[in-house]
């Protein structure tokens, strides 16, 4: 069942929790690299100070696709975390993320136009470990609500290691870290500029970044879901997790578009296979 | 009966239409003909589903086999000894051979067994009927609207084509008759019958502008549905000789397999090849060199569907047979190989051929697995693909005469140039692939059921990875669409009436049928359902709900541009820091000006054409002979 209350907490507090995640991410990594690095309330203070700017475009259409994004990946969010449908949150991430594309294409400008390119392929690259990591889930707990596979008392990462390896790896792409923030980064360097962001500034920017909030904090759910039996190790394992992701992402060079979307589908293909595989026949055939 | 006559009007109807259309000589009276029959047709067949709504599957014995039976066969014949004439004047020796050996067959099967054939109800009619003569009477009428408009064009731009518009008009028309007679009929002779006429009108068609490359293609489609013709009327002599007899469709698909599995095997054949499933993929992709509304008729509301129509029928035969999940994996593999070479097409309309070809797979897929959610999932997407793929290719064929380009990359900025044609393609687009739209809803009922299903978790795998490949497409080229580019003017002009007409209804239809798809599902998929399967399937209210939730969001969001704006201050794309012109050029190296010229990506060496397609010919050639190995061997054994 659909939870009103817990929708509307997510649309209010997933933003502090994502802008919090960013600050302490850029901590970290500052610690990482031997910097102090900024407060962990930077990236409030950056956004706030997108807000006062000037909203220049390069044409109007741009900020509706801007609203649209963060609006869809709100409601996306807001689907997940009041116990919704799975692959309807899946698909729902999709057209959110859709409509980041569109507005990269509609500025018609080169640079954000390879970011768009580049951002589909590397939708292209995770969608499918997406679609059966909702898929391993149903098959692990018989259900596709969230409400209920949060709830469960089976271990599911147990039934389903293969798919959570899997998902991991596609994390990497969908948090945009190195080595495959490809379409565009968080970090300085990157050979087309700030690829699909790159004529999004001031408010429509802004708008942006706290999309980016949301879905870090709709992707860690996603994460919990594969310890939903026992909250607490729930908890440590995303923080585990998150932390392994900044270490990933401060230990490697960007790698070239071929090789992410090659290897996201490699994994998604052997991991998946194998463990839904051994899944069907252990369970004896027809599951 | 008020309901026989409702269905002997449906397809004589159309056939009558075609016969004044063929001695119409002026313009003004084939437009009334067109407009008037087109309407008829649409509204007889919402009325029939009015009346036959709750009825549930419906017998017609009332129509004698013998008088209509004779003069079908001498019809064949008829189209026989044409076809034959015609391939023995192009030289197509091959099409010749084909249609000497079907013919010898029916003649065979005529004389020998034809008296001890007894069929209790020629006609018939169940929810998937009415389903299928929706889909016909309504979009195929407005395919037939907005051809006149279009051949008006293109004969005026065209002048050194023969403008034979009366035959082209009668053969549409003929088309409509020919699906109609297909959907209803119960005899499966008389299936075979309008079958064939959907292959000769299909023929016909593809070769309407005469050139030598449409009269290849055209060749091409007909061999490679006389080869299906040739395993149809294989299933009817099987039938005759080892089925005692049974030629009804009702009674056939609850005969039990030792009965109906091999000719169930070879009709799903001809299905594969009429869906223009991999390795018969080449006609449908052939076929594009016809004017666009013919492509719009053959890809979204018949000869295709017929393909698929009459997998799902057999569905129930299939079941849990390997002969069904050889169908499927045809299917699974053409969806993958198929939304895969989308991707390295430039040419709209090659896009368009290869996402039909892969979503018909996506169908056969469904219907051989044939578990009752994976035939919801079936109709859903015969439905939803009908709609948004004849509006793309409709919209398509506008664009096409405006710009003279079928190129993707020449659609760059469309939303400027062409801002009410550009929204009607952005529709169709959005219908195609993202939620809250019919096809997303269609593909999410699949993954639900092949899961399911037995082995469902390789067809789940082949379907995630399809669907991603799917997304990567259509997203691309309507970012094409949307981009705004600032040296562009309005170019869109007056758009034909008849034209518009057809665009606004189907994009109307993308969003009217998405939010009574609920409805759609209770009051005809789950009747249908229920009578073959015994089960149900259909989407939670929660679901249900916050689709419609979506789908208003939708259609507000661009409401927006109505609000009072803010001046936004205007400012150029970022070229790197040099000076560029309002028309984006820029002086390169040599002090050349430069025009900024963006393309997708194409991925050529990923998925090539011809790589993909020849490992998609061989796979899904062996997984056939599989299929008919597997339904042979489960018989005699």
């Amino acid at each position: 069942m659909i939870d009103i209350i817990m929708a509307i907490v997510f649309v209010l507090v997933a933003p502090v929790i994502g802008g919090l995640v960013a600050g302490i991410d850029r901590k970290v990594t500052a610690h990482m690299q031997g910097r102090v690095g900024p407060s962990v309330f930077q990236p409030f203070w950056d956004v706030g100070k997108l807000f006062e700017k000037e909203n220049a475009v390069v044409n109007e259409t741009q900020i509706f696709y801007a609203i649209c994004y963060v609006l869809f990946m709100a409601f996306t969010g807001a689907l997940f975390f009041s116990g919704g449908d799975l692959l309807l949150v899946i698909f729902a991430l999709t057209l959110s993320q859709v409509f980041l594309v569109l507005g990269a294409f509609a500025a018609n400008s080169p640079y954000s136009y390879v970011g768009a390119e580049r951002e589909l392929l590397q939708i292209m690259a995770y969608e499918p470990m997406v679609i059966l990591t909702a898929v391993g889930m149903f098959v692990a707990t018989r259900s596709f609500n969230v409400a209920d596979i949060a709830t469960t008392t089976i271990p599911v990462v147990l039934l389903i290691p293969g798919i959570f390896l899997g998902f991991l790896y596609t994390l990497t792409i969908k948090l945009r870290k190195s080595p495959f923030d490809i379409s565009t980064s968080h970090h300085a360097h990157q050979e087309i500029v700030k690829g699909v962001t790159t004529e999004f500034s001031g408010p429509s920017l802004g708008l942006i970044e706290i999309t980016h909030w949301y879905e870090t904090v709709l992707l860690l759910g996603f994460l919990y879901l594969f310890f939903g039996w026992n909250p607490l190790l729930a908890v440590v394992a995303v923080i585990v997790l998150y932390l392994l992701e900044i270490l990933i992402d401060n230990t490697n060079a960007r790698m070239r578009w071929q090789f992410a979307v090659k290897s996201a589908w490699l994994v998604a293909l052997v991991a998946g296979f194998i463990n839904l595989a051994a899944l069907y026949f252990l369970s004896g055939g027809v599951s | 009966m008020q309901f026989v006559q409702l269905l002997v009007f449906l397809i004589l109807f159309p056939l009558i239409a075609a016969f004044f259309l063929l001695i119409a000589r002026k313009d003004l009276e084939r437009e009334w003909i067109v407009k008037l029959s087109a309407l008829a047709i649409g509204i007889v067949s919402v009325y029939l589903l009015i009346t036959t709504y709750d009825k549930g599957t419906l017998l017609i014995s009332a129509i004698p086999a013998e008088p209509t039976g004779l003069v079908m066969f001498i019809l064949e014949m008829l189209i026989a000894v044409y076809i034959l004439y015609l391939g023995i004047k192009h030289k197509k020796w091959l099409v010749v051979g084909l249609i000497l050996v079907q013919s010898v067959m029916m003649l065979y099967f005529e004389l020998v067994y034809s008296h001890s054939v007894h069929v209790q109800a020629n006609l018939f009619s169940d929810e998937l009927s009415i389903i299928m003569a929706l889909i016909i009477g309504i979009i195929g009428s407005l395919i037939c609207v907005y051809s006149l408009g279009y051949m008006k064009f293109f004969h005026e731009h065209h002048p050194e084509m023969p403008d034979k518009r009366t035959w082209f008009f009668g053969t549409m028309f003929l088309f409509l008759s020919g699906m109609f007679g297909l959907v209803f009929s119960n005899n499966i002779i008389w299936v075979y019958f309008f079958w064939e006429i959907t292959t000769l009108c299909s023929f016909l068609l593809i070769g309407y502008t005469k050139t030598e490359e449409a009269t290849n293609n055209a060749f091409l489609a007909l061999w490679m549905n006389l080869l299906g013709g040739i395993a149809f009327a294989g299933a009817i002599i099987w039938l005759a000789m080892f089925g005692n007899g049974i030629m009804g469709l009702d009674a056939l698909t609850t005969s039990g397999k030792v009965i109906a599995l091999i000719p169930a095997a070879l009709i799903g054949f001809a299905g594969l090849t009429k869906a223009a499933q991999l390795p018969f993929s080449a006609w449908l992709v052939g076929a594009m060199v016809a004017p666009t509304p013919v492509s719009a008729l053959l890809h979204s509301s018949t000869m295709v569907k017929a393909g698929v129509y009459i997998i799902v029928r057999f569905a129930p035969v299939f079941d849990s047979t390997v002969t069904g999940y050889m169908i499927a994996m045809v299917g699974a593999l053409t969806f993958l190989l198929a939304s895969g070479i989308a991707i390295s097409q430039s040419n709209a309309k090659r896009v368009l051929a290869y996402s039909t070809i892969a979503n018909l797979g996506l169908i056969v897929a469904c219907a051989g697995i044939g578990t009752y959610e994976a035939i919801w999932a079936a109709i859903l997407l015969i439905v939803f693909h009908a709609i948004s793929k004849s509006l793309l290719f409709l919209a398509t064929g506008t664009v096409e005469h405006r710009i003279k380009s079928r190129e993707i990359d020449d659609m760059n900025g469309l939303i400027v140039r062409m801002p009410k044609i550009a929204a009607m393609m952005v529709i169709g687009i959005a219908g195609m692939f993202l939620l809250p739209f019919g096809m997303l809803i269609s593909k999410w009922a699949a993954i639900r059921a092949f899961i399911d299903a037995p082995y469902g978790f390789v067809f789940v795998i082949m379907l995630a990875f399809g669907s991603a490949l799917t997304l990567f497409f259509w997203a691309k080229w309507m970012g094409k669409i949307i981009a705004v580019t600032s040296d562009s003017k309005n170019i869109e002009g007056e758009v034909d009436r008849s034209e518009w007409a057809a665009l606004v209804s189907l994009a109307g239809l993308t969003f009217v049928t998405t939010l009574v798809f609920p409805m759609l599902s209770t009051h005809l998929l789950e009747p249908f359902l229920m009578t073959n399967y015994g089960h149900i399937a259909q989407l939670s209210q929660d679901n249900i709900i916050i689709m419609i939730l979506m789908l208003f969001l939708l259609m507000v969001m661009p409401l927006s541009i109505l609000l009072p704006k803010h001046k936004h201050r205007h400012l150029a794309p970022y070229m790197g820091g040099r000076t560029t012109t309002a028309d984006m050029r820029f002086s390169g190296s040599l002090g050349v000006q430069k025009k900024t010229v963006l393309s997708n990506y194409y991925l050529q060496d990923w998925f090539g054409e011809k790589k993909l397609k020849s490992w998609g010919i061989w796979l899904c050639s062996a997984v056939i002979c599989i299929m008919i190995l597997s339904a042979v061997f489960r018989v005699v054994m």
